[in-house]
């Protein structure tokens, strides 16, 4: 066990937990933000996804420990009203089925946007081929980053 | 917004709901311990609620709230069977809250997701619902304003009486209406007035979906919950025979390690009761990290289980299952299918003189289709919240059919149902797996023996080798031509492990003169159950597949020669009990002909597979577009078309028509459990693979045939007919029939 600081969008906390924890685990065990979905456990299936200094990673296989001082951004905390671009191209498009893996999608793409704001098919489906989603969302997925894309351009 | 004049809370509840929900409706949990949106409670809400029919509850403020009846798990009932109720109801479909509906079969009916069966089995009694409460609020106002009832109007929630100019709003008479018997009879609406049905309306849950709140089960969690894992054996047929947990207790949050029954000795089992492992090891700590670690530390012997006797409970009395206890692999599954299918079986329909003509005809030809074991893998793991105390009991998860499992939990607790509050949450997924009530019993008396809040955990791992699973199905198909290259019968023997997946009296029955139809079984104990139309998806693979090769044989389109087939169904059936209407059939792939442009030149650049299948109740056909892409075939394109009878949510039914597509591509070309000495070899997506963004269709085309046919099944039937449609695509592009799920498989060995 081990006081850790984090920085968990936007706000800085303080968890005490086995500094090998996943920071999947801290974040619903612990910080109670629930929205960061567990599927795999091993990196597979994107469920997990968050955003540390910005880029996409896999927090069921990031101890917290290597967290240092670099901000984690959960699904939570990417807008404060649920209005980034991203969220309102999944409401509009009506993306979600069962929804549990959208948030991890969600975040994929968020990042993805940020390195790339034009993305093509191809450079959609090589940064989202690592986020499973077993009903099928995966047309209106890709539709939805284009339509965010386009928004975004537009602001 | 005129109707909410006053109450300050009640503004800062709208304003909440529109920044949370972007101007669209909002929803609520109907589960007080979540804590929803962080600012809005279902509590907060003003004023006092008037129930009218159990569905609808109405505040004098005019604020309706529609509870959704059903489990939902993708599907997306929490919004379209609300709508049904708010059709009827008359209101504006905009100002209506939804909320999940409490576990009560005598307010609000099976509650049941599966089947393809919630629109269908609610239909009719959220129409009446809907019609009757508006029926209860018109009477309160005819007496209020001493007017004759049939004069009174509606519209959006409010009502209206021409003659003396006077109007007001629902809630305005919800009190009194509250009070008024509900009605025997009520009128419905004219399917052509329908201004809330037939039109697209936003998942209820889409918001909180893309904001991250806690609407799963495995979000669920209350102070002081402790997590449980249950170490379950490495293989189908062992099970533990002694176990050294001392390396496990000296890890840090551990509370405790034990064995227990999942159900005693001789317990009678209910056909949803399915259990795997009966001797459940079980660890219990503080957070889901630590159980995780501590787990690996378990130092266990496993012994093999040997040949056991399952005791059912069936119509007329139960009867005993022997269940091997032999270590199965897949190898040794092949060559016991190949022996069984060489043994009489049993038979399932007959029509004409079959025998006599494969004897006499002129050529024949045979074909057998193989499906593997399938593994569900809903994203959401399995897991359930159990609070179980002596006297009553709080079970909070992810199930298809609460009113299954409760008599289930009610005897195992030895606890009388209604002292079991069953709760439903949101399930990330379900495709029939979340029907079996294993999880919840396993929660419920790990939370009894450490006598406090528990939430058990199973990891992908666990979720994947747990068995029931869609079960491995293997069918030989004939079909014997005259000198003319007539079609003159038809034979299929089918049999599985540990299920004959043969539907007897479906397509092609019905439409050839001499028919035989068998099938077998080789128990197992590898545990299975429904999987996205059980059987039915591995049938229309198979069935759908060999119809194309037979149509090849006669030198005819794959669309006509079914067309063809279906017309002498219609016009002079053969035999009796066919399950399917043949002009509704017909229709669909006259349909997917049309929109997929099947005879357009254009299209010649695909390589093209067509496809159809009737299950619960619903026709579906696609037409799938291959091409090359990085030397591999590709699925680029498909077009759907489906006859469900009244579409309830459009939008959201052709967002459910593209999943199946999806999901049945992925399946059709990957999806595979395999065993070695009872071991399942695929534990997680590191080796079962599942389809990804990059062999995903590009364009999914859905169209629904439009009728006004009281709506049948939407969720499983379009995903049995899009296997075959693939293989039949695959053989155009690689010159060669697949037979062999995975069909990934072949062309990857070539490549
Ligand atoms: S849970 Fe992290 S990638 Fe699957
Ligand atoms: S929406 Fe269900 S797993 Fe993606």
């Amino acid at each position: 066990m081990a006081a850790i600081n984090l920085n968990v969008n936007g706000k800085t906390v303080t968890v005490d937990v086995d500094p090998a924890t996943p920071v999947l685990w801290v974040l619903r065990d612990h910080l109670n933000l629930v929205g960061t979905k567990f599927g795999c456990g091993m990196a597979q299936c994107g469920a997990c996804t968050i955003h540390l200094n910005g880029n996409a990673v896999r927090s069921c296989t990031l101890p917290v420990s290597a967290v240092k001082n670099n901000a984690i951004v959960t699904i939570e905390g990417i807008s404060e009203t649920g209005d980034h671009p991203l969220q309102q191209a999944w409401e509009e498009l009506d993306v979600s089925q069962c929804g549990y893996c959208q948030a991890g999608q969600i975040m994929s793409a968020a990042s993805l946007l940020k390195r790339n704001p034009k993305p093509t098919d191809k450079d959609i489906d090589n940064a989202m081929s690592g986020n499973i989603c077993r009903c099928g969302t995966h047309v209106r997925i890709r539709k939805a980053i284009h339509l965010a894309a386009k928004t975004q351009s537009k602001k | 917004m005129e109707n909410f004049k006053t109450n300050n809370s009640r503004r800062a509840f709208l304003k909440s709901s529109l920044l949370a929900g972007g101007g669209l409706m909002i929803s609520f949990s109907g589960l007080a311990k979540f804590s929803l949106d962080g600012k809005i409670n279902a509590a907060d809400l003003p004023g006092e609620w008037y129930e009218l029919t159990g569905y609808i509850k109405i505040t004098q403020d005019n604020i309706i709230k529609i509870f959704n009846p059903n489990p939902e798990f993708g599907q997306n009932v929490m919004t379209s069977l609300p709508m049904i109720v708010a059709e009827e109801l008359d209101v504006d479909w905009k100002k209506v809250v939804v909320e999940m509906g409490p576990h009560d079969n005598v307010k609000l009916g099976p509650q049941f997701t599966g089947g393809s069966n919630s629109v269908r089995m609610y239909w009719k009694p959220l129409r009446d619902a809907g019609a009757a409460a508006r029926n209860m609020i018109i009477t309160a106002a005819a007496q209020t304003w001493n007017v004759p009832a049939e004069e009174i109007t509606t519209k959006a929630g409010m009502l209206y009486h021409e003659k003396t100019g006077k109007s007001g709003t629902y809630g305005e008479f919800a009190s009194k209406a509250s009070a008024i018997p509900i009605p025997k009879e009520v009128k419905l609406k004219d399917v052509k007035d329908f201004n809330v049905v037939r039109h697209s309306q936003k998942n209820v849950e889409g918001v909180k979906i893309v904001t991250g709140k806690p609407l799963f089960g495995l979000d669920y969690t209350q102070e002081g919950t402790l997590i449980a894992m249950i170490e379950h054996p490495p293989a189908f047929g062992m099970k533990v025979k002694s176990f050294d947990a001392a390396e496990t207790l000296k890890m840090p949050g551990i509370k405790d390690v034990f064995t227990l029954k999942l159900y005693e000795d001789g317990y009678e089992q209910a056909g949803f009761d399915t259990r795997t492992f009966n001797d459940l090891l079980v660890v219990v700590g503080a957070t889901t990290w630590e159980v995780m670690n501590a787990r690996k530390k378990l130092k266990v012997t496993w012994e093999p289980k040997g040949d056991t006797k399952d005791k059912m409970a069936g119509r007329g009395g139960s009867r005993e299952v022997l269940v091997p206890g032999a270590l199965e692999s897949t190898a040794t599954h092949f060559a016991k299918m190949k022996e069984y299918a060489a043994k009489p079986a049993q038979l399932l329909r007959k029509d004409g003189d079959p025998e006599t003509a494969f004897k006499n005809a002129a050529k024949v030809i045979e074909r057998t289709y193989n499906a593997p074991f399938l593994a569900h893998n809903c994203m959401e793991p399995m897991n359930c919240f159990a609070h179980v105390a002596d006297d009553k009991a709080l079970i909070v998860g992810p199930h298809q059919a609460a009113s299954w499992i409760e008599p289930t939990l009610s005897k195992v607790l030895n606890l009388p149902a209604d002292k079991i509050d069953m709760q439903i949450t949101r399930m990330g997924g379900g495709f029939g797996l979340r029907a079996y009530g294993h999880t919840f019993v396993e929660a419920a008396i790990i939370s009894k023996k450490v006598k406090a809040p528990v939430k058990l955990m199973y990891t992908r791992e666990d979720d994947m080798t747990y068995g029931i699973y869609r079960p491995m199905y293997t069918a030989t198909y004939r079909a014997a031509f005259d000198a003319n290259k007539n079609l003159i019968a038809f034979h299929v023997k089918g049999g599985g492990i540990p299920e004959n997946p043969i539907h007897a009296n479906r397509f092609p029955a019905g439409a050839v003169d001499n028919y035989l139809a068998e099938g077998w079984e080789i128990p197992s104990n590898i545990t299975i159950g429904a999987f996205r139309a059980p059987r039915s998806n591995f049938n229309a693979a198979a069935e759908q597949s060999f119809l194309d090769e037979v149509a090849e044989v006669m030198g005819k389109d794959p669309i006509e020669f079914r067309l063809e087939l279906l017309k002498r169904a219609k016009e002079n059936p053969v035999g009796k009990n066919n399950e399917y209407d043949a002009d509704r059939y017909a229709e669909v792939l006259r349909l997917v002909k049309e929109k997929s442009g099947w005879s357009d030149a254009a299209n010649k650049q695909y390589s093209r597979g067509v496809a159809a299948y009737f299950c619960h109740n619903s026709y579906a056909a696609h037409v799938v577009d291959v091409v090359k892409k990085d030397g591999q075939p590709f699925v680029e394109r498909v077009t759907s078309v489906v006859d469900c009878g009244i579409v309830i949510n459009p939008d959201a039914a052709t967002n459910m028509v593209q999943g199946a597509v999806v999901d049945g591509i992925g399946n059709a070309l990957y999806g595979e459990q395999t065993f070695k000495e009872g071991v399942p070899e695929k534990n997680n997506f590191t080796r079962y693979r599942m389809i990804r963004h990059r062999e995903a269709p590009k364009k999914i085309d859905v169209h629904f045939v439009q009728n006004d046919i009281n709506p049948t099944g939407l969720g499983e039937p379009p995903f049995p007919p899009i296997f075959a449609a693939v293989a039949n695509a695959l053989y155009k592009s690689e010159k060669k029939r697949f037979y062999n799920q995975p069909f990934s498989a072949e062309f990857q060995k070539k490549a």
